[in-house]
């Protein structure tokens, strides 16, 4: 015998209260924990004094007053911003034709390039970065296949402990980052689109630069977003082939809280370097919507 | 007249272009294992001749198999928790109808955002606040940070690529939440649970940036290269050691790839 239910409510509208629960408690803790309460902790630190306590003494704005005066944080600011800056611009303009290829010309290579470019984004950045290190080292690579060639007739210094190094060294361990964000941009331009711009007779290049550019813009920018964060605040390049004179922000924050062992100062640093980046996104968001972001 | 015309103009140029970028993304990365086999101390052409002495020097050293083991342990405990995490945040955010549950994903992927020193110091002052100070335990929380937005997207796009209408209908049929998710989402995504695992061990193993500020007696694997490259005697032996590393690297990279893609196609082919 057969009996009739009564038809059931919407099944989004029943989430029972103990199954949210349990789903939302591990993201939760970590998220509000983790993440927020703990970058909470920095900002409050940056305005206490230090008084070798590890959440410091009283409550004052000097850490921001000696970021803001002393004209050492303004060079290594600047600096950071600089090389962080130029290998953004490095990997994005050079990732930009892969992802294009990958979009428009891989076929059915498409899937095993597209593994190719991402595969060093899976293994170890201490190893890329030391990789360098023995490329440009004063006996290293770079130097002795110069001498063995007959280029040059004994090493120079003049490629380790520069911070064209540091940049260098950084575009190539951010590379992967750009190619991804900027493939799947174009990769959702509708092809009407194309086959419109062609049809109504513009030439290859106009069709790329009216047509296949601007509707690009989003990925080119989540790209650059996700290159500069990292870079802005890298410690380890600038430790590894950097030398004293492409000292960055991240190293200062980073010696803070270990030689210096100024830590509420550390702290004002990184509030500073946040500050930073969250002007990056807006500019990046604002620019995002005069491209009109599909994302 | 071909349809696209212009898009397709230029291909070889380009072609060659992405064979010397691969070049320029692998040469370096390659010199690590080329060295490795060299009879010299030095990172120096010409090469001096081929060599296993440096492998052997791996074997028989407690310093680099106590690193290995914490590298190990603190991979698979910070995979598992930041799988869990991806798993139920990304579910949550589809499924949970909630603003909190939306709330929870977007931060869930706010560390893209924030550069990994800060990631570092953030959490250092966290965990000597609560007493756990510097340890095993402090790298684990910092790996899953590190490791929550791969999860999270991975796990997100899986999710999302399942065909709405079975889960709807395990739901008309009677299923609870807990059943339609464990019976039904979750299996089908079993290889992108496989998969983001896979990714967030990795990341943890390589893991570097952060895990400088948390380590406290016992260092991992990559802490254990950076104390060594201060000693010139030492960097054939790091060099060894880098290209194990980065053969498991690889292997598991690609593990980890074919399994995102596996088994949606005949999640798509037969929707109910």
């Amino acid at each position: 015998m057969s009996t009739i239910v009564a038809a059931r409510p919407l099944p989004e509208n029943r989430v029972s209260p103990v199954f949210r629960f349990a789903m939302l408690l591990p993201g939760g803790l970590v998220t509000f924990f983790l993440i927020l309460f703990a970058l909470g902790l920095v900002v409050f630190l940056a305005f206490r004094g230090n008084d070798g306590s590890l959440l410091g003494v009283g409550l004052t704005a000097e850490n921001f007053l000696t970021v803001a005066t002393d004209p050492l944080y303004w060079t290594v600011t600047l600096r950071s911003l600089v090389i962080a800056g130029l290998v953004t611009l490095a990997t994005v303009v050079t990732a930009y034709p892969v992802a294009y290829y990958l979009a428009f010309h891989a076929g059915r290579r498409r899937n095993l390039l597209l593994f190719l470019v991402t595969l060093p984004f899976w293994t170890s950045y201490l190893l890329r970065v030391f990789a360098w290190k023995i490329v440009l080292a004063y006996n290293g690579v770079l130097n002795s296949a110069f001498i063995e060639t007959g280029l040059w007739s004994q090493p120079t210094l003049a490629f380790l402990n520069t911070p064209a190094a540091v940049v260098v060294t950084l575009a190539h361990a951010y590379a992967p980052f750009a190619i991804l964000p900027i493939y799947v941009a174009l990769d959702t331009i509708p092809k009407s689109l194309l086959e419109a711009a062609s049809d109504l007779g513009a030439r290859p290049f106009t069709s790329f630069r009216r047509v296949v550019l601007p509707n690009s813009m989003p990925g080119v920018l989540a790209a650059a977003l996700v290159v500069f964060v990292p870079t802005v605040g890298d410690y380890v390049t600038p430790a590894m082939v950097g030398g004293p004179a492409s000292t960055m922000i991240g190293t200062l924050i980073q010696s803070q809280f270990g030689k210096a062992n100024d830590w509420p100062f550390g702290a004002a640093l990184s509030v500073c370097v946040m500050l930073v980046i969250l002007c990056v996104v807006l500019v990046t968001r604002g620019a995002d919507r005069r491209f009109g972001s599909r994302t | 007249m071909s349809a696209r015309p212009d898009i397709n103009a230029g291909g070889g140029w380009l072609g060659l272009y992405v064979f010397g970028y691969l070049v320029f993304l692998y040469l370096p990365v390659l010199l690590i294992p080329l060295f490795s086999f060299n009879n010299s101390i030095q990172a120096a052409f010409p090469l001096q001749g081929f060599t296993f002495d440096w492998y052997r020097t791996l074997y028989g050293n407690p310093a680099l198999s106590g690193a290995l083991a914490n590298s190990l342990i603190i991979g698979v405990v910070a995979a598992s928790g930041a799988t869990l995490c991806g798993i139920t945040v990304s579910y949550m955010d589809l499924y949970g109808r909630s603003p909190l549950a939306a709330t929870i994903s977007a931060i869930a992927r706010l560390p893209i955002l924030i550069p990994g020193v800060i990631v570092g110091i953030s959490l250092l002052i966290l965990v000597n606040l609560i007493g756990l100070g510097p340890s095993r335990v402090a790298i684990v929380l910092g790996h899953i940070l590190v490791a929550l937005p791969t999860t999270v997207v991975v796990m997100r796009s899986r999710f999302a690529a399942i065909p709405k209408t079975i889960r709807e209908a395990a739901l008309d049929l009677g299923a609870s939440d807990w059943t339609t998710f464990r019976r039904v989402m979750l299996p089908l995504s079993a290889p992108a649970v496989l998969s983001a695992f896979m990714l967030s061990f990795l990341i943890s193993f390589d893991e570097f940036i952060v895990v400088f500020f948390l380590a406290g007696t016992e260092p991992t694997l990559p802490l254990y290269i950076w104390s060594q490259l201060r000693f010139p005697r030492s960097l054939p032996t790091v060099m060894a050691l880098g290209t194990v590393i980065l053969c498991a690297s690889f292997i598991i990279a690609g593990a980890a790839e074919i399994l995102r893609h596996r088994g949606l196609g005949a999640a798509r082919r037969n929707p109910a």
